[in-house]
């Protein structure tokens, strides 16, 4: 059985996105310096702002994308650390290293594990964290998830949760245990594509997935996180103009809640996926721009699945939310290399040394930007 | 006459001192107020501060991490005795947050000053005019000295001044938008019917902005976005400290009528006399 379509979906069906991913190809200069010079922009202008025509513009891109990083969110980049909490998993997804057939070391933490990470993770400078599962109904339930979250309410000042997606009152009663944001990628909005690459599951059932974020912003968490896994689809370009318009629309049809984007790209992992097309640095930081200029409310997120030197550039052009010194396998804080990371990350300093790259580069690094709403 | 005494004073300092500017039972010589978001550093937040001239500063709690003081936290920088601190509710969004935060902050030691910002809308961080007012009641019949963000209403600056608050403060134009002041008309209408000083806070974006806002009888300002985002803070935070005193100054010395025509020195009428 799968989900009927969500409110976005049907949005998105009338988007016409092939038509829009069309101009994003074929954009000609001066729909470019419209594109630029709009105050507010249309999709038509986020897609010029992804052609290859603003690909030769791209230092003019960075800059206005910089002022508007700048203007909304200052000099200030926020910290979070992912705390993953179990690696088992249900569902079939050909990238993933937690995929349910591969034969991987699968680990569950207690809850008191969970806390015992989260109190490394508090030690090292840490007030944002990001709980990280594998889809597991089972050994992450509800009651699980909620177990944890009040565990760590006292002592976390923001705690959001990357976990499958719920179909009951589950996000309510998140809401209630003190969580503030939920993140669901939909990794791609390409509906052949995403079929393709999630065989199994729950996560194979693609409105499920993008009608999720609708009902966490109805069940009252305040930030929602969404994006695409960029080298999915062959068009990146098509995704980025996806999480532009699922942005756009959320902010509109949501008014209290926030909405953070992000645009990770495939990094090696366990499932020996490769990328069918690989986006390069350059393009990369392409739709970044277009992203915050498509979104200059939006907090764009950058995790350390990119390396250094790159996420050191982003900072100044368009990124407001970092994670660092990350471990992507349960447990990994206190006992790394016992059990089966998602993917290996490339940006491997410590938190202490990104906090110091980021003044160095003139931002304050933020490390407690909310208050426990428990 | 003394020799010393009136080549160092500044003839605005005595200006100041003759015209302080009272917050609940508070005095201050300074009409800036200054936030202490979006800075790119400490460092340069409290140079800038500094260099305002500003006597009230006002800090996020949801910045404040009292595991960190002595660390790093936000509060080491702010010298107490050179600042008073004035504690905001930013990221509130409703009544019941705002209260809590505010009770938490006086039981950290933080005091019964407050800044209520209640904002339930992330993108343009309007204030919510109705859990405001509800906010500000609960807060007073607490103990509170409330200082309320608020929307450029009339009615409402007159509801919240009713309710107990120690000042209105209404935004000149959207949070972190350096837009200036947008509803000069109305906060003309606030100042006029006030009983308490008059704040405007948010979206003024260069020292212009701000003496305009004090021309028309605005008791202060409060900038933070314009000062921490601009190329040299120092610069831009001395700019709107000279600006606030300017705009004062043209309010307290009373402008002449405004004429679209020239007058006539002489009088055409003149030959009846």
């Amino acid at each position: 059985m799968t989900t009927a379509p969500g409110r976005f979906a049907a949005e998105l069906a009338a988007l016409d996105l092939p038509r829009v991913a069309a101009v994003s190809h074929d954009a000609t200069d001066g729909d470019v310096d419209r594109a630029l010079g709009a105050e507010h922009r249309s999709i038509d202008d986020v897609a010029a702002l992804l052609s290859p025509a603003a690909g030769r513009r791209l230092e003019e891109l960075a800059t206005a994308a910089r002022e508007q990083t700048l203007q909304r969110f200052g000099r200030a980049v926020r910290l979070f650390a992912p705390l993953y909490v179990s690696n088992a998993c249900l569902s079939a997804c050909t990238y993933c290293g937690f995929a349910k057939d591969l034969d991987v070391v699968r680990r569950t933490l207690t809850p008191a594990e969970a806390v015992a990470e989260a109190a490394l993770l508090v030690q090292r400078g840490f007030r944002h964290l990001l709980l990280v599962s594998g889809e597991h109904r089972v050994e992450v339930s509800a009651d699980y998830l909620v177990d944890v979250v009040r565990r760590l309410a006292p002592e976390v000042a923001s705690i959001s949760i990357e976990t499958q997606t719920w179909s009951d009152d589950t996000y309510a009663r998140l809401v209630e245990a003190g969580v503030e944001g939920v993140v669901h990628y939909q990794e791609t909005y390409h509906r052949e594509r995403y079929a393709e690459v999630h065989v199994a599951g729950w996560k194979r059932d693609y409105d499920r997935r993008l009608v999720a974020v609708e009902r966490a912003a109805e069940a009252g968490v305040r930030r929602l996180g969404i994006g695409a896994l960029l080298g999915l689809a062959a068009d990146w370009r098509h995704d980025v103009l996806a999480v532009a318009a699922h942005a756009s629309w959320l902010t509109r049809r949501f008014w209290r809640t926030e909405v953070t984007v992000a645009l990770p790209r495939i990094k090696p992992s366990a499932s020996g996926f490769a990328p069918v097309a690989a986006v390069d640095d350059a393009a990369y930081v392409q739709a970044m721009c277009a992203l915050r200029l498509a979104a200059p409310d939006a907090g764009i997120v950058l995790s350390t699945r990119e390396p250094a030197a790159l996420r050191d550039g982003l900072v100044r052009i368009a990124v407001t939310h970092m994670s660092a010194g990350s471990s992507t396998e349960p447990g990994g804080y206190a006992h790394p290399g016992e059990s089966q990371e998602q993917f290996a990350v490339s940006d491997e300093r410590t938190p202490a040394e990104v906090a110091r790259m980021l003044e160095a580069a003139g931002y304050e690094p933020v490390w407690k930007d909310a208050f426990s709403l428990r | 006459m003394s020799t010393t005494s009136s080549t160092t004073v500044d003839p605005a300092d005595l200006v100041d001192q003759a015209d302080p500017l009272v917050i609940g039972g508070r005095i201050f010589t300074s009409r800036l107020l200054t936030g202490t978001g979006k800075f790119s550093s400490h460092q340069v937040m409290r140079a800038a501060l500094e260099a305002s001239g500003s006597q009230i500063v006002t800090v996020a709690l949801r910045r404040v991490d009292p595991t960190r003081a002595g660390e790093g936290d936000i509060l080491d920088v702010l010298d107490p005795a050179r600042f008073t601190l004035l504690p905001n509710t930013s990221g509130a969004v409703t009544a019941e947050e705002a209260v809590r935060l505010a009770r938490l902050a006086r039981a950290g030691g933080l005091g019964d000053l407050v800044k209520l910002e209640v904002t339930p809308d992330p993108r343009w961080l309007t204030p919510d005019p109705l859990e405001t007012l509800r906010a500000a009641e609960l807060l007073v019949a607490d103990g509170f000295t409330v200082l309320p963000y608020c929307s450029a209403d009339p009615v409402l600056c007159r509801r919240l001044e009713e309710a107990g608050c120690a000042t209105v403060m209404p935004l000149g134009s959207w949070i972190g938008s350096n837009r200036g002041l947008r509803t000069r008309d109305a906060v003309e209408i606030i100042v006029e019917q006030a009983g308490v000083p008059v704040v405007v806070d948010a979206g003024l974006g260069v020292p212009s902005d701000a003496a305009e806002a004090m021309e028309i009888g605005a008791a202060a300002v409060l900038v933070n976005t314009a000062i921490a985002v601009a190329r040299d803070p120092v610069a831009m935070a001395v700019g709107f400290a000279l600006a606030t005193r300017a705009g004062r100054l043209g309010f307290l010395a009373g402008r002449g009528a405004v004429r679209h025509e020239a007058d006539a020195s002489s009088p055409l009428t003149g030959f009846l006399s």
